[in-house]
């Protein structure tokens, strides 16, 4: 089976909030000094993913990891090879930053639909920049592709997939085409460290570099449906009264008078 | 220009609570955009239809088909994405549950449109029909404003228990249609669906909750926690940290990807405040912080916190609130 999975280079999302600084006027979240950028943890939840189905299949098959950014940290953005990935696609581009989530959208479309052979499309629920958690649905209606989301395990039995899907209390268990989307996050498990080995072969790899213009979307294609119109970080009131006793077991007792008193239990 | 359209939730014989909080926010919207606010409803009883319209809703859309019975991500967005069609709505509501999120932005999709996910406050533009909203981004550590450009099919997806639903007014009549739409054959089968048993109080529902966080160092540290949850009525949450550690099942996680909870108190024993964890929980009346470091960023949001060591503080307070809540 060939499966693409689709990552993203995020922000530390552990970045201290004293190292999260923001510039109103650019809009844009300034890049902390010094903490590198990461993969995105639900993407590498989608390469784990990628790599048992591979295991299933007895090795069979290509695992493919597509990128769409710009300012790649080659370094960062080779975990998912050296986890065992086989090859990686990265579509750098200086117009991406212009570009919104139905543009994105466009553009990861495109690049799959170029890719020959795709089975399985992977994608992690949600990343951790914009939260957007869409980009996976817009692809997979783009792509007339069911959609299955927040995989809890993944079989391929015959020609079909047995998916279990986390619902807020329990699960379902879907059977779906092949040919499907879907998406994954920390419920799927931990992914896997880099060996050495996978580390070593990795460095050999080189990814290809495509652009946007390789792809044939057109410019209305491109066009933003939502604009950011403002960027700020959230001011929080932070006026906690602390409760302090003689130690701290006084301190537990004291303050549960001091909810006594202003009614609150 | 044509309407607000909702989409709501129902839970065998009611409307989702959702629902109400969405009819709430179409009202606001309507009265900045000057547009009735309609609900579409699939499989509706005649209880589902006066709720819609005692809490706001002009108009009501009934959409009938069994295949509605089985609450899939595809069933809905096909009939979501059908109703659009025919009621070309200007603005359409949805809400953050995990089927809400995922039938809106498939809908937004199919209809060529985009998608705001996870808004905690919207606008309208009288003039131009385009709609505003506000939602956090950076996992909380930022809010952004986006803007629609296209006023057609703007699909908002609102955080649960963002918005109050209105007062009932039971003398609200709303019109009613039926929608036909044609339901297809589905790509993806259900082969089963296991809903986990649960004890006591639903985290969702709790009046008090009692976190626990990665501070407490096992599993076992939760037994003080159930028994102070027990004290108080309430229920038991915890981090992902907690979670992922597989302390407790993933049901019990609290935050940006796991439960939204508005308890009136939330006592959060040994989480550090991270900004994914408030997301589910920022709305809550009163949150108290047992945290050993006084920098945690959970003592920017509480109300009332101590300083020090858990397994020093939580005895002492679980046996006062025994004395006080019972005598
Ligand atoms: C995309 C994304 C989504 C996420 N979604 C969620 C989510 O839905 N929910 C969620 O919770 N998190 C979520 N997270 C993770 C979040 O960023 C934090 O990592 C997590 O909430 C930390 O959990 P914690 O507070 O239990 O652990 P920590 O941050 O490790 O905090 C432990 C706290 O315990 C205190 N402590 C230690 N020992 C003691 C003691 N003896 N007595 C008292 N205090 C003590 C410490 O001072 C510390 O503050 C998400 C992250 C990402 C990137
Ligand atoms: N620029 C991108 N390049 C590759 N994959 C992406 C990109 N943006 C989003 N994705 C995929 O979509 C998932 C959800 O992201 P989002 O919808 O942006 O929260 C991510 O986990 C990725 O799998």
């Amino acid at each position: 089976m060939n499966i693409v999975v689709c990552v993203k280079q995020v922000m530390d999302p552990d970045t201290p909030i004293s190292a999260f600084v923001i510039d109103e006027v650019e809009k844009k979240v300034v890049p902390a000094q010094g903490i590198p950028p990461v993969v995105n943890g639900y993407c590498e939840n989608a390469v784990e993913a990628a790599l048992q189905i591979k295991a299933q299949e007895g090795g069979e098959g290509t695992i493919t990891i597509l990128s769409l950014g710009t300012d790649f940290v080659m370094d960062v953005m080779k975990k998912p090879l050296s986890m065992g990935a086989d090859k990686m696609i990265l579509i750098q581009d200086e117009h991406v930053a212009e570009l919104d989530a139905a543009g994105i959208v466009n553009v990861l479309s495109a690049a799959i639909n170029k890719i020959p052979d795709v089975d399985l499309v992977l994608c992690g629920q949600q990343a951790s920049d914009w939260d957007n958690a869409h980009i996976p649905m817009g692809i997979a209606e783009n792509l007339n592709l069911p959609c299955i989301t927040s995989a809890l395990n993944i079989e391929h039995t015959g020609d079909k997939l047995l998916v279990q899907s986390a619902l807020p209390d329990g699960y379902q268990t879907l059977e779906a085409p092949v040919q499907s989307l879907i998406t994954v996050n920390n419920l799927f498990g931990e992914p896997r460290y880099p060996t050495l080995k996978g580390i070593m072969q990795a460095s050999r790899k080189s990814p290809e570099i495509w652009s946007i213009s390789d792809l044939g979307v057109s410019s209305s294609e491109l066009e933003p449906f939502l604009i950011l119109s403002e960027l700020k970080i959230p001011v929080s009131e932070g006026n906690c009264e602390i409760i302090e006793g003689e130690d701290d077991a006084d301190s537990g007792r004291l303050l549960a008078l001091k909810l006594r008193e202003e009614k609150i239990i | 220009m044509t309407e607000i359209l909702v989409f709501c939730e129902t839970n065998e014989e009611h409307l989702d609570s959702s629902a109400g909080e969405l009819i709430a926010a179409g009202r606001k919207l309507s009265s900045e955009i000057s547009l009735p606010v309609s609900a579409v409803i699939f499989n509706p009883n005649t209880q589902m239809i006066k709720e819609a319209s005692s809490l706001g809703a002009d108009k009501i859309y009934k959409v009938n088909d069994p295949k509605f019975e089985q609450k899939t991500d595809e069933i809905f967005t096909h009939g979501l994405f059908e109703s659009c069609k025919q009621i070309n709505p200007t603005v359409i509501l949805a809400a953050k549950t995990s089927l809400g999120r995922n039938v809106a932005a498939r809908t937004a999709y199919r209809l060529k449109s985009s998608v705001a996910q996870d808004c905690m406050d919207i606008r309208g533009d009288k003039n131009s029909g385009l709609i505003s909203v506000t939602r956090p981004v950076y996992g909380g550590n930022a809010q952004a404003v986006f803007t629609f450009t296209k006023p057609s099919n703007q699909m908002v997806i609102l955080r649960v228990k963002t918005f109050e639903p209105l007062e009932a007014d039971n003398t609200r009549t709303a019109e009613e249609i039926n929608l036909e739409i044609s339901m297809p054959d589905s790509k993806l089968t259900v082969i089963d669906t296991v809903k986990q048993e649960f004890e006591g109080v639903r985290l969702e529902d709790a009046s008090v909750i009692v976190g626990g966080g990665r501070g407490l160092g096992g599993p076992e540290a939760f037994v003080h926690l159930e028994e102070l949850a027990k004290i108080l009525n309430g229920a038991v949450g915890a981090s992902r940290a907690v979670c992922d550690a597989g302390w407790l099942d993933h049901s019990y996680q609290i935050g940006l990807t796991g439960k939204t909870v508005t308890p009136d108190l939330y006592i959060t024993v040994a989480i550090s405040g991270a900004s994914q964890h408030m997301a589910g929980c920022s709305a809550s009346k009163n949150i108290i912080a047992i945290n050993k470091d006084g920098e945690a960023n959970i003592f920017k949001e509480a109300s009332f916190g101590v300083v020090g060591d858990w397994e020093q503080i939580l005895p002492a307070f679980t046996e006062a609130a025994r004395e006080l809540t019972q005598s």
